[in-house]
């Protein structure tokens, strides 16, 4: 299949064919679902009928200080839960990577999958798991702390509005930290013994070499890693939900986008239901992603350069 | 040849189960709650008891969790999968449900006629015309204590504030006991347990639940705001790290005999008998000066209705006539104690701590939550919005008064009250 031959070429059918399974499942259940959302946006509820209003959701998402708050708080509380994981989550991912691939460590194959292990389990076993363990009636976090004598260090982080959305953050780094770790772990095995070798020869060794050989051939690997956290983070739910329930208490200090989402769309208690307010949240954590992984894509990854061996 | 054998088999079971039922001809109604508590009540007594008489109907129940019922309810029903029979959350939830069409009038059931108006007003339009579903049960709010710990202490339950707050602090000496087992982790116990709780006393029930629908007193008057201090009162009586404490952190508090007194909803007598090793008893909201008129929250809680895309409509019928007749109450108020019928006609109970909340009915005044009727419709919601600031005030993060505006501004903001 050179480009060599000068006849007119048939039709390749069959790139159609082996394509049209992955395209026509994608189509049906990811890309015309997130049309929908888009289309059910632009809508409102008028007497029983969905009426076009164009963009009048959105003036009265940013407009109406009733929602407006509550959107700014959440995004606010987003951000702040995505600088937690690319502080913590991302660097000790990276040190665990470089711990691991030391040829001198014992059991690597053990760490490895037990800090791996919490990734496979469920959110709502973290969540239960993590209230249990911070309780502070049966919880083991206040008995540990007792035992080396720093009791008074325990305080009920969950329910104080100022520690529950980094006390979450971090279980959520806890969970998910297996992910960098391994993507970097592959990336170090990755790298020529070689290069190694003429560093060395160079005098380059030990802390030097890490800087200054192995993370700037690890850099795209950690780009990727930085936008899936991105990723991953604005569309969170899942662990705020069962930890802190739909109203992310206390005082709304642990709502982020997807649970404000998720009580504008479904309703909850007493509240009924806006899908169509709900939509144009779901389109608006759509854009903020959309933006990211633009700003990711045309700025940050061109740049990275990348080392052909 | 093992698959081959499976599927012979599975295909002939489907195949005769099939024209089994196809024999029968047996209408099966699904009922749609969100008490899966409730679940063994209902497979091993009240089901069994209409099937005994109207053979040729069934009845499945198939509850969700609470916390997700309305949402999942309202996807089923666009879906065209809901259950037959409904279970009716109070006022806007099913009201939009019935203007929706998804719920059927029930005006003409027979059986309706055993329930007075007050009883009926949660599940019946603003005009009065319509009712839509069967009320069930209602739920009093009021205060369980652990009798033990109060005869050792030698405390009798309080009836004026004064006094409540000798006897907490008499526990808190003591030392023993956790004075009162509440937690603002899970946010409606401080709401429902607390502000909704105490209240009716300072807002004096239905007169200023009324007033305050009308737009004649605010949230901001000083009787709704009083309730918000009091319930700031109570934090140093609370567990240690009762900000984390979630509501069955609490139940279990209590239940294991750490905590003296537990602010409650009748809906837990049940869940206490089964789990409490010691004497329990109640006493209600208590009155701020002795000598005045006590009120308590007799919140009308469940109701059940029609699907209206029901395909046995005339099986639901029969059976939501049932569910209106005093047999079922009878049942039903014996099999839960701590739901109370609403039936006119009134019902023998034998559990004495659900005795005793059911006789304040003779000496206080009856309301339903302040927040139901009509205040929750718009953006923000007055429901959530009290949750969240209930706790607020008991954490400390805002003032009684701060808290009373904010609710008052947000509600402000889209209520208009009908002058």
């Amino acid at each position: 299949m050179t480009a060599t031959s000068a006849t007119k070429r048939p039709f390749r059918w069959h790139i159609a064919i082996f394509l049209a399974p992955a395209v026509l499942v994608y189509t049906a259940i990811m890309i015309m679902p997130l049309f929908g959302t888009l289309q059910l946006a632009l809508f409102r509820n008028v007497s029983q009928s969905q009426v076009f209003v164009g963009l009048d959701n959105f003036r009265t998402l940013f407009g109406d200080p009733n929602w407006s708050t509550n959107f700014w708080n959440a995004l606010r509380n987003n951000v702040w839960f995505f600088i937690i994981h690319m502080l913590v989550q991302n660097p000790v991912g990276v040190v665990l990577a470089a711990l691991l691939s030391s040829p001198r460590l014992r059991f690597s194959a053990f760490y490895r999958t037990a800090i791996f292990i919490p990734t496979i389990l469920s959110f709502v076993i973290v969540g239960f798991a993590w209230k249990l363990i911070l309780s502070p009636l049966w919880g083991v976090a206040p008995n540990l702390l007792d035992l080396v004598g720093l009791k008074s260090l325990f305080t009920p982080w969950l329910g104080k509005e100022e520690y529950a959305l980094t006390a979450l953050s971090l279980i959520s780094v806890w969970q998910f930290i297996g992910i960098p770790m391994m993507l970097i772990y592959a990336a170090m095995l990755s790298i020529p013994d070689e290069v190694i070798e003429a560093a060395e020869c160079d005098g380059v060794t030990g802390m030097a070499q890490f800087w200054k050989i192995k993370l700037p051939l690890i850099l795209p690997a950690i780009g990727i890693i930085s936008i899936l956290t991105f990723v991953g983070n604005f569309n969170a739910f899942d662990l705020i939900y069962t930890a802190q329930g739909a109203l992310a208490g206390p005082n709304y200090s642990t709502d982020i986008l997807g649970t404000f989402l998720y009580r504008a769309f479904f309703g909850f208690q007493l509240q009924v239901g806006d899908p169509n307010m709900g939509a144009a949240i779901a389109t608006m954590m759509f854009l903020i992603i959309l933006v990211g992984v633009c700003i990711y894509l045309f700025l940050i990854q061109t740049r990275l350069r990348r080392y052909q061996f | 040849m093992n698959t081959k054998l499976l599927t012979a088999i599975l295909l002939g079971s489907s195949v005769l189960c099939s024209a089994g039922a196809a024999f029968a001809q047996d209408a099966t109604l699904t009922i749609e709650s969100w008490r899966n508590d409730d679940l063994a009540i209902w497979q091993d007594k009240l089901i069994p008891a209409f099937e005994a008489k109207n053979p040729g109907i069934k009845v499945v129940f198939s509850p969700s969790a609470p916390t997700e019922y309305n949402a999942a309810l309202n996807a089923k029903l666009d879906a065209g999968s809901a259950g037959d029979i409904i279970t009716c959350r109070p006022f806007d939830a099913s009201l939009d449900l019935y203007t929706k069409g998804k719920l059927a009038d029930l005006t003409s059931l027979a059986g309706m006629e055993n329930f007075s108006d007050v009883a009926k007003s949660a599940w019946t339009t603003d005009d009065g015309k319509a009712t839509f579903c069967v009320p069930m049960a209602s739920v009093i709010h009021g205060f369980i204590y652990n009798k033990d710990a109060f005869d050792k202490l030698g405390i009798t339950p309080p009836a004026t504030e004064e006094e409540f707050f000798a006897a907490l602090d008499k526990i808190k000496a003591d030392g023993t006991y956790i004075p009162m087992a509440m937690g603002t982790k899970d946010l409606w116990e401080a709401a429902t347990m607390g502000y909704q709780n105490i209240g009716p006393n300072y807002w004096q029930g239905e007169e200023g639940r009324l007033a305050l629908l009308k737009g004649e007193q605010k949230l901001t008057d000083a009787q709704w705001v009083e309730p918000y201090a009091t319930l700031a009162k109570w934090k140093p009586y609370l567990g240690d790290g009762f900000e984390a404490q979630t509501y069955p952190d609490s139940q279990n508090l209590f239940t294991l005999g750490r905590a003296a007194i537990y602010p409650a909803g009748s809906w837990e007598i049940s869940v206490f008998n089964t789990q409490a090793q010691f004497k329990m008893g109640a006493f209600p909201p208590p009155v701020r000066k002795a000598g005045d008129t006590c009120y308590i929250s007799d919140h009308t809680d469940i109701g059940i209705g029609l699907n209206a895309a029901s395909k046995n409509p005339d099986a639901a019928k029969t059976f939501l006539s049932w569910v209106a007749s005093p047999e079922f109450a009878e049942i039903y108020a014996n099999a839960l104690p701590g739901f109370f019928s609403l039936n006119s006609t009134p019902v023998k109970m034998a559990d004495p701590l659900a005795q005793e909340f059911v006789s304040w009915r003779d000496k206080c005044k009856s309301t339903i939550r302040s927040t139901y009727q009509i205040l929750s419709r718009g953006t923000p919601n007055l429901e959530n919005e009290t949750w969240v600031e209930s706790a607020n005030v008991i954490n400390g993060t805002d003032t009684p008064e701060v808290a009373a505006k904010k609710l008052q501004d947000g509600l402000d903001s889209w209520y208009k009250p009908a002058k």
